[in-house]
């Protein structure tokens, strides 16, 4: 079992950190809402509290993370430019899609709303977790606040969608591949 | 600035100045984001200018100057309204429009539209 560098750095931008940002959201905000909700069952505790501030704050680690792999480490990859005389595009992922008007959408719509949108998610991340570490529980006390909060949140996940989405069907169209390639496990021929 | 200190701060009060900051500062950092994806699309001067980094291309100029923009932001509005309480109903609503900005920006069929394209 084996795997190209390339496609690695890949699955550790998508899987590594955009995927476990993304499943990170539900509980995310599923305890936004319960510990600062007025009329909360009971007043979190000082390591609930705690808890749920390390939980936000490698929600940003992965959202930072994801979107600076992707631009700087994927994309590169993604984009570049076809050396003169290559006819063979399967490793110039941009241009094997724009190459034919039946995929050219999944770079035109699909890479080019990515690349910009999946930047608001760790912006907006960022945001809710330096709130809740301000505030807390006192957050149900502050309800525009609370509203800010889950509503930048909510878009930050539409957003993290977004960007996954297209990511998987971008690869699966168009993959980056490439480089040197990495034995994970030695496999065994089966023989006559 | 005129959203600033219109309630009394208690004693026991965190002042909402601080998440406001925070809160206006993510949207402007999220509109800044849309209206340089948006320029750097539409004129080949500022795709040329945003490109900080070639392999990358214009995105590395148009993050990395919304982000600036962003933590600016960040940094002037918390300075003046740390110790105040702002009026949150109108951060709250410009905030959600410069959000949307950002979010329609980034959007390519509304780029093309107003390119005209």
């Amino acid at each position: 079992m084996e795997i190209s560098f390339r496609d690695l750095m890949t699955v550790f931008h998508g899987m590594g950190f955009g995927a476990l940002f993304m499943l990170a959201f539900s509980a995310a905000l599923a305890e936004l809402y319960r510990m600062s909700a007025p009329g909360a069952p009971s007043i979190p505790s000082a390591r609930e509290h705690n808890l749920l501030l390390f939980y936000l704050s490698i929600m940003v680690i992965l959202a930072w993370g994801a979107v600076l792999s992707g631009a700087y480490i994927v994309y590169p990859w993604y984009r570049a430019a076809v050396p003169p005389g290559v006819t063979d595009l399967a490793d110039y992922p941009k241009f094997l899609l724009t190459s034919n008007p039946k995929t050219s959408a999944w770079h035109s719509l699909g890479m080019e709303w990515k690349e910009h949108v999946a930047w608001l998610a760790p912006i907006a991340m960022t945001m809710v977790a330096y709130v809740f570490a301000k505030y807390g529980p006192a957050l149900a006390r502050q309800k525009e606040i609370r509203t800010a909060v889950i509503g930048f949140a909510v878009v930050a996940f539409v957003a993290t969608g977004v960007a996954g989405a297209f990511g998987a069907f971008l690869n699966k169209y168009a993959p980056v591949r490439g480089g040197a390639m990495i034995e994970i496990i030695a496999g065994e021929q089966e023989g006559e | 600035m005129i959203m600033a200190n219109i309630k009394p701060i208690r004693p026991d009060e965190i002042p909402n100045g601080p998440g406001a900051a925070a809160i206006l500062a993510a949207g402007i950092g999220c509109a800044a984001m849309g209206i340089f994806a948006l320029a750097g699309d539409a004129f080949a001067s500022l795709n040329h200018f945003f490109t900080f980094y070639a392999p990358t291309g214009a995105l590395s100029g148009v993050w990395t100057s919304a982000v600036i923009v962003w933590l600016v932001a960040w940094f002037v509005l918390s300075r003046r309204w740390a110790p105040k309480n702002v009026e949150m109903t109108k951060v709250l609503s410009v905030s959600f429009a410069l959000l949307a900005v950002g979010v329609l920006l980034t959007f390519p069929p509304v780029m093309d539209l107003i390119q005209g394209r």
